[in-house]
């Protein structure tokens, strides 16, 4: 236990926080890295990829959903907890259809950017490849469900943020997917825009905007230029 | 059938059925006050009306309710019992539960399919069957047992299904369907304190408000009655917690909500219990009330008992009329409590108290982020006590008697009675109740269980003891079980059951978090690759860190039991995977020859040449 009030300890360092931080907020705050997807300083915490899991007090939680609390012991950087994270990368990239070398997130897309960071060389599970809708009846977007991870960042950012409710995740189980709020169930008939929050914030590949393919060459985009672990310093959250 | 004409007269009769359906929807929303919040019932009326969900359907219920269609869409793709494709007028569902299999309900499955030339899941092309399975139905001392359209049927022969298939093809109603089919026996093969004692209604409610509220607490914190859902969480404690927090907002109200979503498979005893004890349950939910000035109550009932809904209505507008509900309960000025039934719609997960509350607020049943947890922000963001069945019976027990005599029965940390609930390889399978510590050896002489090999307690969720381990004593500080206890005889073989599990936890896991979502599905495949005799020891292993990840990092307590059973068989069965596990260290899951059967089929070739040869090995 530490003295200090308000810190807790993340891999034995001490980290200070605000009252009323999540141990993710306050630990990237402080400049450490750990790994997310779900997660984003401007939503409510939603702990469903589980990329964030720490072990407090002996107990696994996410750490985007946990309060800070005066004197945690908090572990994250541990081959136990990176193995874990690389187990789950894995199970993300096979239960969707990733294509790295054709995608035009590739070098822009968190969950590379994190397998990358995170050493995860293969997919390791036996693909799911399950057919997944693509939707390109919007004239600026693509929404290609093969690539999607379930985060619901966009859901969120269109419902708390636009003020329209565009997305939803329908389904159960392996089955969950986006569906789109509209009289056809395609986003061109939606009123999904440009301007949307919700058209800036999926981190990998399933929003696309069009008409602007390969504009930057890969290899010389954002986490082909720096590590993600080592932008999020700066909580630089944006793709 | 004959051919229509399309035209004209196809799109008169479009218009015609929209405006019935949208007359029908009318009425169901206006009898649920228009409230998004009802949403699930809604649909669950809407459907048995119209026998599913269609597109129009749905845009209309989400227009009338102003909310986005994709909220409607989720919430009817998220249950298993809400269909957006047609499924026949008659919709036949097998319980796929491991004791319903052992007692025969593939095989009448096969026949069911044959009589009515079906494929499983396919509706039939005039549109008026399908036959499809489902998760365990809570029939497991009376299987095989089937839902049609909602409805348990139980102890199926195969006589029994030619029957159904003639009254199928026959159109007959439901409704005029002989009335012996859907009779569901209790089966109390063991009474105790709760099951076997006379019950004067009303005595229970009149003895707590004999205490006082702050009495009846005492009395319940004397009990130590803890809550029989299977964690085991001290109910005085929970109650306490809810009766001090703070409501939020102008709408502050505190809420009793009794968790009847009885979906562990191999559990039944809610069934018996809201069949033939319910005054019980629901006194024990109006002093719950009482205690923590709550005055609302939901009881949120499984899918799977929609024919208990209407005796339960009877038995609530009975007891208003006692004035044993309703306002001034027992001419008490300010004890006002009412409870309303909400129904479920096929989703095990429901039974967890934070998808329970989810889905009571008309949404998918997504666990929520805990803390906070229920008792201090619950259904509608308010406290909220969310207790089991036999639990809010046993609170009858204590108001009765008092908390110290409560604590007289049972051991140190196990307080009271516990019903079981025995199946499988039984001769006289049914509930059992004991006074807690009863050794598993007993329940298995009592039961008539002459050669068990192993028995699955709790559920697919529980523990598999071998009979090394049937000295032990069921109780939260030895085996805690929430009631389940299936019985496998020893011509049964554990891999089956834990294929089930396998199957069942793919099906039911809600795909909100990762592990468990991708997981279960990948732990599912992998338990069929074994099964189809290609797997290795490299698959055991898999299995082992599979169970290490899921269980450790899982959102909720589905995930984190979801590959319990499964380990336990792995561990403690050793053979039942040994001798499925072929000698090399791997062997490739894809089968190179059976992917060319789409091209055979596109090229109409099935010769030799159009096979790859045997035994070639790349």
């Amino acid at each position: 236990m530490t003295d200090i009030p308000n810190s807790f300890n993340l891999d034995g360092e001490p980290i200070s926080f605000e009252p009323g931080q999540t141990i993710l907020q306050a630990a990237l705050n402080a400049g450490h890295f750990i790994p997310h997807l779900c997660a984003h300083p401007e939503f409510k915490p939603h702990g469903s990829c589980k990329l964030c899991i720490v072990v407090v007090n002996n107990r696994t939680g996410a750490s985007c959903a946990m309060k800070a609390m005066p004197g945690l012991e908090v572990q994250s950087d541990t081959p136990d907890l990176n193995h874990r994270r690389r187990t789950l990368l894995q199970m993300l990239f096979v239960e969707g259809n990733h294509f790295c070398p054709g995608c035009e997130k590739s070098g822009n897309c968190q969950l590379q950017a994190l397998a990358y960071d995170l050493e995860m060389f293969n997919d390791h599970f036996t693909h799911f490849f399950q057919p997944r809708e693509v939707d390109a009846s919007h004239p600026d977007f693509f929404l290609d469900r093969n690539r999607c991870i379930m985060c619901e960042l966009c859901v969120r950012a269109s419902r708390d943020f636009d003020g329209k409710s565009v997305f939803g995740l329908a389904g159960r189980g392996r089955d969950s997917h986006l569906v789109v709020n509209s009289p056809t169930g395609m986003l061109g008939d939606s009123a999904f825009e440009k301007s949307d929050r919700a058209a800036r914030i999926c981190p990998v590949g399933a929003i696309l905007p069009k008409e602007v393919g390969f504009s930057k060459p890969i290899g010389r985009r954002k986490y082909d230029e720096t590590p993600i672990s080592q932008l999020a310093f700066t909580c630089d959250w944006e793709a | 059938m004959t051919a229509r004409p399309a035209g004209m007269n196809e799109e008169f009769t479009m218009t015609q059925v929209s405006e019935t359906v949208a007359a029908t929807l009318d009425q169901i929303i206006a009898r649920y006050g228009g409230d998004p919040g009802n949403l699930l019932q809604i649909l669950r009326d809407a459907q048995d009306a119209l026998d599913w969900l269609s597109p129009e359907t749905q845009s209309a219920v989400a227009k009338q309710l102003d909310i986005p269609v994709t909220r409607v869409a989720a919430v009817v793709q998220f249950y298993a019992h809400l269909y957006d494709t047609p499924r026949g007028k008659y919709r036949v569902l097998f319980s796929h539960n491991i004791t319903d299999r052992m007692a025969g309900s593939p095989a009448l499955m096969a026949h069911m399919l044959k009589r009515l030339k079906l494929k499983r899941g396919i509706v039939s092309d005039d549109g008026l069957v399908s036959v499809g399975k489902t998760s365990c139905t809570g029939m497991c001392d009376q299987g095989p047992a089937i839902l049609v359209n909602n409805r348990a049927i139980t102890k199926l022969t195969l006589r029994r299904i030619d029957e159904i298939c003639d009254l199928i093809r026959a159109r007959a109603p439901l409704a005029n369907w002989p009335a012996h089919y859907f009779r569901v026996e209790d089966n109390i093969e063991r009474a105790d304190m709760l099951l076997g004692s006379a019950y004067a209604p009303g005595e229970a409610l009149r003895a707590a408000i004999a205490c006082g509220p702050t009495g009846m607490m005492a009395e319940m914190r004397k009990s130590n009655l803890r809550g029989r859902g299977g964690a085991g969480f001290t109910t005085a404690v929970k109650w306490e917690a809810c009766r001090d927090a703070k409501g939020s907002g102008s709408g502050e109200e505190r809420y009793i909500v009794c968790n009847a979503d009885e979906g562990e498979p191999g559990t039944f005893k809610d069934r018996v219990l809201l069949q033939s004890f319910s005054e019980r349950v629901f006194e024990g939910m109006a002093i719950a009330g009482y205690v923590t000035a709550a005055h609302k109550g939901f009881v949120y009932l499984r899918g799977e008992y929609s024919y208990l809904r209407a005796p339960l209505e009877a038995k609530l507008a009975e007891m208003r009329r006692n004035r044993l509900l309703g306002m001034s309960i027992c001419g008490v000025p300010g004890f006002d409590f009412d409870i309303a039934i909400h129904m479920g719609a096929g989703a095990y997960i429901c039974g967890e108290e934070t998808a329970l509350i989810e889905s009571l607020e008309g949404k998918p049943g997504h666990p929520r982020v805990r803390p906070p947890f229920p008792v201090t922000c619950g259904y509608k963001n308010q406290p909220t006590v969310v207790n089991n069945v036999e639990t809010l019976c046993k609170v009858t027990e204590v108001a009765l008697h008092g908390g110290l005599a409560y604590a007289g029965t049972g051991t140190r940390q196990s307080a009271g009675t516990k019903i079981i609930s025995v199946s499988g390889d039984v001769e006289r399978p049914g509930l059992y109740e004991y006074p807690f510590g009863v050794r598993v050896s007993q329940v298995l002489d009592d039961a008539g269980a002459y050669d068990a090999i192993a028995v699955q307690i709790s559920g697919a969720a529980g523990q598999c003891l071998t009979p090394q381990e049937f000295g032990r004593r069921i109780a939260f500080e030895d085996v805690p079980t929430a009631g389940s206890f299936m019985v496998f005889g020893n011509n049964r073989d554990l891999f089956e059951a834990a294929l089930n599990y396998s199957h069942f936890f793919e099906h039911e896991s809600c795909g909100f978090c990762t592990p468990c979502r991708v997981g279960t599905a990948l732990v599912a495949r992998i338990m069929e690759k074994i099964h189809s005799g290609h797997g290795a020891r490299y698959e055991f292993n898999e299995l082992n860190r599979l169970h290490q990840l899921i269980s450790t990092s899982s959102h909720c307590g589905l995930g984190a039991t979801a590959t319990n059973a499964l380990q336990d068989i792995m561990t403690k069965f050793p053979t039942v995977f040994d001798r499925r596990l072929i000698k090399r260290d791997f062997e490739p899951g894809f089968d190179l020859d059976a992917a060319l059967n789409r091209a055979r089929e596109v090229s109409n070739r099935d010769d030799a040449n159009a096979h790859l040869a045997e035994g070639i090995d790349a």
